[in-house]
């Protein structure tokens, strides 16, 4: 999965939680300010992106992702493929 | 008798129920005399011992957008579809944020969230379950989610009492305006347990009709032949207002919140008392609130689930009331078309009411061939009956633990 493709797959997977439309879901965006999204739902693409991309996300973990570059970066480091 | 300057009135009216998806469609419906009901087909149904219910006419997920869904338990979806259409009817009022209060109640709750994330926790593990349940499930949650949506800060309630509680909410809203505490309060009922656990333990108390080959005509209401009530699903959501508010801003009003009355059988937790003295307490309390005698009474949209127990304690309740004078009030029961909505149900038949006064015409209770010999009253058969002008209404409901409320309404 390219950098690119897994930018989209997120997308869907926060379009699908929130309603946010996915073209919003860029890396520069942060989760709060950019895109208005609270801890519930933050939590929900959270257990969302851990079945999609078969990876563990832990709260420590969670609270330290605060745009979604930061997730693109955690997902790569945790060995989903690019 | 109130002054007119601190009366209190209804100006918006949405539901979302069995026979429509909105409160006009509900009501052309009700005057038609259709039924709600029907068999259900579901898999999960085929192994219980009743097998219909009334399901609301109008998918939330069909009005709502998909992220909302995600998040709400399903009373609170019907919520928010009756709440904002009564919001819309009313006008939209323009009114402090703190001067508006939201009183939306739900006799069960978010019971079909909890069944459905206990599967999740069961299936998938704890980091699984929705972070959403907690407040998909709190029964103050259909009242939360309006607040949260109309910006109402002087408060939101949620006044429980079973199969009351969208009457009691409808009391408390009344009495937060006349204490000043509110000028504006979006009060009502909503309900969504149509599900197996819910139709099984209902079942349980041998409450529900089993008139499996004629679904239609199982919620007999008065009826010899009644056999117990058919469940239902939904939201009703009324606006009330200050008269002098409504006024100022030039809003349709449709009736006036005259009155209410509460009062409580201390009997059984679920059977009523067979004499009706809570309920006719309810009813002197409300037209006493609302400084109307008996006669000035014309209708009555009554609780009147079609149980055999509890229809027969209700007639006999009015009798006590109303005396001699109860052979001249036209009374119904919108559950013979509807089914019962549980918490919804006083707030729909409030809001039926003042269509009734509104419109001076009392929809017919469907399904009534043969009257009982013990509820000797006025009943509406077979076609709508008009109103001659000016008389008021009561609307009453109960619920299980012997709760009583009555509400009056006049002509505004």
């Amino acid at each position: 999965m390219s950098d690119e493709n897994l930018l989209t797959a997120l997308g869907e997977i926060v379009q699908e939680a929130t309603g946010i439309p996915a073209a919003r879901v860029t890396p520069a965006a942060s989760f709060v300010d950019d895109l208005d999204i609270d801890s519930l739902s933050m939590v929900e693409i959270a257990t969302m992106a851990e079945d999609r991309f078969h990876v563990s996300i832990p709260d420590a973990e969670l609270a330290k992702l605060k745009t979604v570059g930061d997730v693109l970066e955690f997902l790569a480091k945790a060995g989903v493929p690019a | 008798m109130s002054s007119a300057r601190d009366r209190v009135v209804v100006t918006g009216f949405g539901a979302t129920t069995p026979l429509g998806g909105d409160a006009p469609s509900t009501w052309r419906a009700l005057l038609d005399g259709q039924s709600g009901a029907a068999l259900l087909d579901d898999d999960w149904a085929a192994d219980l011992p009743v097998r219909i219910a009334a399901r609301a006419a109008a998918d939330p997920a069909d009005v709502l957008p998909a992220p909302r869904l995600r998040s709400l338990d399903r009373s609170q979806q019907f919520a928010l579809v009756a709440g904002l259409e009564a919001w819309r009817d009313a006008g939209a009022p323009e009114v402090e944020p703190e001067r508006l209060a939201v009183v939306v109640s739900s006799g069960i709750g978010g019971l079909t969230t909890v069944l459905d994330q206990y599967d999740v926790l069961r299936s998938r593990g704890a980091r699984r379950v929705s972070p959403f349940t907690v407040p998909m499930i709190m029964p103050n949650g259909p009242a939360a989610t309006l607040a949260l949506e109309l910006s109402a800060r002087a408060g939101a309630h949620s006044p429980v009492s079973a199969c009351a509680s969208g009457a009691e909410a409808i009391a408390m809203g009344l009495d937060m305006i006349r204490s000043g505490r509110a000028d504006v309060v979006v009060c009502g009922g909503a309900e969504a347990v149509v599900h197996p656990l819910p139709l099984a333990a209902f079942a349980a108390m041998r409450a529900l009709s089993t008139r499996h080959d004629a679904p239609a005509e199982a919620s007999r209401p008065f009826d010899k032949q009644r056999d117990g009530f058919v469940l239902g699903e939904g939201a009703a959501i009324v606006v009330l207002e200050a008269e002098a508010h409504a006024i100022a801003r030039g809003a349709n009003r449709y009736a006036v919140v005259a009155g209410a009355g509460m009062a409580n059988d201390a009997h059984h937790i679920a059977a009523p008392d067979p004499d009706g003295a809570g309920a006719a307490r309810a009813m002197t309390i409300a037209l006493s609130d609302a400084g109307l005698s008996p006669t000035d009474i014309a209708h009555v949209n009554a609780h009147a689930t079609s149980t055999p127990a509890g229809d027969v304690a209700e007639a006999s309740a009015l009798r006590r009331v109303f005396g001699s004078a109860t052979d001249g009030i036209a009374v119904t029961a919108t559950k013979s078309c509807t089914g019962h909505l549980l918490g919804a149900a006083g707030a729909l038949e409030a809001g039926v009411t003042c269509l009734a006064l509104r419109d001076r015409v009392v929809p017919a209770i469907r399904n009534l061939d043969d009257p009982a010999d013990d509820a000797v009253l006025d009943l509406v058969r077979m076609s709508p009956r008009s109103l001659s002008g000016g008389g008021a209404a009561l609307s009453n409901s109960f619920g299980f633990g012997g709760h009583d409320v009555a509400l009056a309404f006049t002509e505004v």
